[in-house]
């Protein structure tokens, strides 16, 4: 604006109090409602794109109040978790002047594992083992209930030295003895957990010894096992592929060279995944016509595909020997010919009428290059720099070019012989 | 004019009657007969494929009077046989995902007709994918179609009672059908099917109740009578017409060469003179 000023231009006012307008809608775009402008800028200074938390409820909690009367008062209670009568204090918000009634709200914490306990007579009858004493199992059944069941610590305290997995095979046969034996009849308790997948302890101590393994794998170790893992699915990977090369080899026979045969049937043992690949890769090196094979090949290969698709894969395959510049003036060409570039109803016949359509504008271009080159030639004396021969697609066009070579050839000759006869 | 397709096949036209390669001939005697003819069912057809021909599109309503800010057009996008054949003898279901501004943009059509309505007011790209039927193929094939709801001139009057058409024509072809699918479909009209080589028998497969098949009649659609007929015939004939022209053009450039083969021809003998 100073600048204006110096220069003596006039102030365009419209576009200042546009800013002006934008800048206050923007500033209470950016001011947000509830939270300090450094808390919503930690944000990222954009509201969140869904409400965590509904504005609304935030302020109900406060209009209780204004309905009762509350005080705070110290006060004793009992908790029935307790064996005994002992009474504690401690603040209680009352409302109203009536305490809050009801247990002792963390009572309903307290919770104790149903541990079986067995008679002298069920032992005899049913539980008793020779690697197991009574004593020892009323033990190890006195301790499960201290500790409810954490057999880690049981079995740190039990007197004499057993396995955690000793423990719980005791125990968990027992209390399944126990079940079945109470139980009027084997159908009630089938359900039952403990009688439906019984305690495995060699299971249990294999599992346990693998998880181990696992756990103190060094890192070299999880190397080792991934590559291995790896190699194993390329494997995999690659019979299945092998298997499918295969069913496309059957297919693909006479059109591809002997070489490219043997390149397809080689690697198919080798724990190679691209097998596919080497046979359309060997396709480039072929002519034009091996070109059109290895096409057909891949489309089948998709089994499944839309014939503009196929259209667009055969087209490409012809043009592959042909430049960029030719396949323009291909195009041109369909164009003068009031052809379009892509057939308007691809069914099978036009997709084919179409494509032979477009070789035989390659061929025509061709040709008329060759013809050109060769005109251009036979203006020129010294004709044979001219007669380096444009890449030829056909066999027949390199005879042609053969013979004009020696032709000019023949003429530098000739006037040589003449100026030596001077 | 088949024929000429078939070039670029291979021209093996032997069918491997006896049944894939043989990998474990130890458990091919264990199988039963059942199982053989689950194979010879699941066996490909090589050098057949089978085609069914598409349309795909969609068809625009101005709404007019009651168009408001949003919602400016009621537009269908649909796939449909070339014909208004059904397609559920190959399709199993059609999945439109539409732009993600709308509601549920993943829209499943199972049954035919698989088109799909809807209301807006902007262009964007359908991405179509058609699910076949497990003896069809497991892959499934994805189109593109860009909706289109005004119409191509701009100052073109947006009238209620004519609708946008944009319909574009394909064909989905099956390479190597398996002889069951072959033997389901080739008497059904949305299929194009080859005629077999002789000698060939396919196993018999339980005919379908052709009552069941015309159960959801497609021409009872009030869209049909938008739909654009596709004829080859056309093309084909100005097809016909410029490969004769690209013809005659080769021809001549191909006397020119050989009249100037010839000149050099004469050039060639004076120095052989002297």
């Amino acid at each position: 604006m100073d600048a204006k000023d110096i220069l003596g231009l006039p102030k365009i006012s419209l576009p200042v109090s546009q800013e002006k307008k934008s800048r206050p809608q923007k500033d209470s775009q950016r001011k947000p409602d509830g939270i300090s402008r450094e808390v919503y800028a930690l944000t990222g200074g954009v509201a969140p794109l869904m409400p965590s938390i509904d504005v609304n409820q935030l302020k109900k909690r406060q209009q209780q109040p204004e309905n009762e009367k509350i005080t705070w008062e110290w006060l004793s209670f009992t908790n029935s978790a307790r064996k005994d009568d002992l009474k504690l204090y401690h603040w209680v918000r009352v409302v109203n002047g009536t305490p809050p009634s009801g247990d002792y709200s963390f009572a309903k914490y307290n919770k104790y594992v149903d541990v079986i306990k067995y008679t002298d007579e069920e032992y005899e009858k049913h539980l008793t083992d020779p690697s197991w004493t009574k004593e020892e199992t009323d033990q190890l059944f006195d301790l499960c209930e201290r500790f409810d069941l954490r057999f880690v610590v049981i079995a740190d305290r039990f007197p004499s030295t057993r396995s955690v997995e000793e423990l719980k095979n005791r125990y968990y046969s027992v209390s399944r003895a126990i079940l079945i034996a109470r139980a009027p009849s084997p159908a009630d308790v089938s359900g039952h957990p403990l009688v439906k997948e019984p305690y495995n302890i060699s299971q249990e101590i294999d599992r346990k010894r693998a998880l181990s393994m696992v756990l103190s794998q060094t890192k070299q170790q999880e190397r080792k096992d991934a590559e291995i893992l790896s190699e194993a699915k390329k494997i995999m990977e690659s019979r299945m592929a092998a298997k499918a090369a295969q069913d496309a080899e059957l297919a693909v026979t006479s059109n591809t060279s002997p070489e490219g045969m043997e390149k397809t049937t080689a690697p198919v043992e080798t724990a190679s995944p691209s097998n596919i690949q080497a046979t359309s890769g060997v396709a480039p090196l072929m002519s034009m016509a091996d070109n059109a094979a290895a096409a057909a090949a891949s489309l089948r290969m998709l089994r499944v595909y839309l014939r503009t698709y196929a259209l667009d894969q055969m087209v490409q395959a012809a043009s592959s020997s042909a430049g960029l510049r030719t396949i323009k003036r291909v195009e041109q060409f369909l164009q003068e010919l009031k052809v379009n570039l892509k057939p308007k109803v691809p069914t099978k016949a036009v997709c084919a009428e179409h494509l032979e359509l477009r070789k035989e504008i390659l061929t025509l271009l061709n040709l008329q290059k060759l013809l050109q080159s060769k005109e251009e030639g036979s203006s020129h004396r010294e004709g044979s720099y001219t007669e380096t021969p444009d890449t030829p697609k056909r066999g027949i066009d390199q005879d042609r070019s053969f013979i004009p070579d020696s032709v000019s050839f023949g003429e530098r000759v000739g006037k040589r012989d003449q100026k030596r006869k001077w | 004019m088949p024929q000429n397709s078939s070039k670029n096949h291979s021209s093996n036209q032997q069918l491997d009657v006896t049944g894939p390669t043989p990998k474990s001939p130890r458990t091919k005697m264990v199988r039963s007969s059942d199982d053989n003819e689950k194979k010879n069912l699941v066996k490909k057809l090589k050098d057949i494929e089978i085609s069914v021909p598409i349309v795909y599109g969609n068809i625009a309503f101005w709404l007019g009077k009651k168009a408001s800010e949003y919602q400016s057009h009621k537009w269908t996008v649909y796939v449909r046989g070339a014909t208004n054949e059904d397609l559920s003898v190959v399709v199993k279901r059609v999945v439109f995902q539409l732009h993600s501004s709308f509601n549920n943009p993943m829209r499943v059509v199972e049954s035919p007709p698989f088109e799909l309505s809807e209301s807006g007011w902007g262009e964007f790209e359908i991405a179509i994918t058609l699910h076949f039927h497990s003896d069809v193929s497991e892959k499934p094939l994805h189109l593109y179609h860009h909706l289109k709801l005004y119409p191509e001139d701009d100052s073109g009057s947006l009238s209620v009672k004519k609708p946008v058409v944009v319909e574009s024509y394909d064909e989905v072809v099956f390479a190597e059908p398996s002889e069951g699918l072959f033997a389901r479909v080739q008497n059904h009209p949305a299929v194009i099917v080859p005629r077999l080589p002789a000698g060939f028998s396919l196993p018999p497969v339980p005919a379908e109740d052709a009552d069941k098949r015309k159960r959801i009649d497609p021409k009872d659609n009030p869209l049909t009578q938008w739909f654009t007929n596709f004829s080859e015939a056309d093309e084909l004939l100005k097809l016909a017409a410029a490969r004769q022209q690209v013809q005659a053009q080769i021809a001549r450039v191909r006397r020119q060469l050989s009249l100037i083969d010839g000149q050099h021809q004469q050039q060639l003998k004076p120095p052989s003179e002297l």
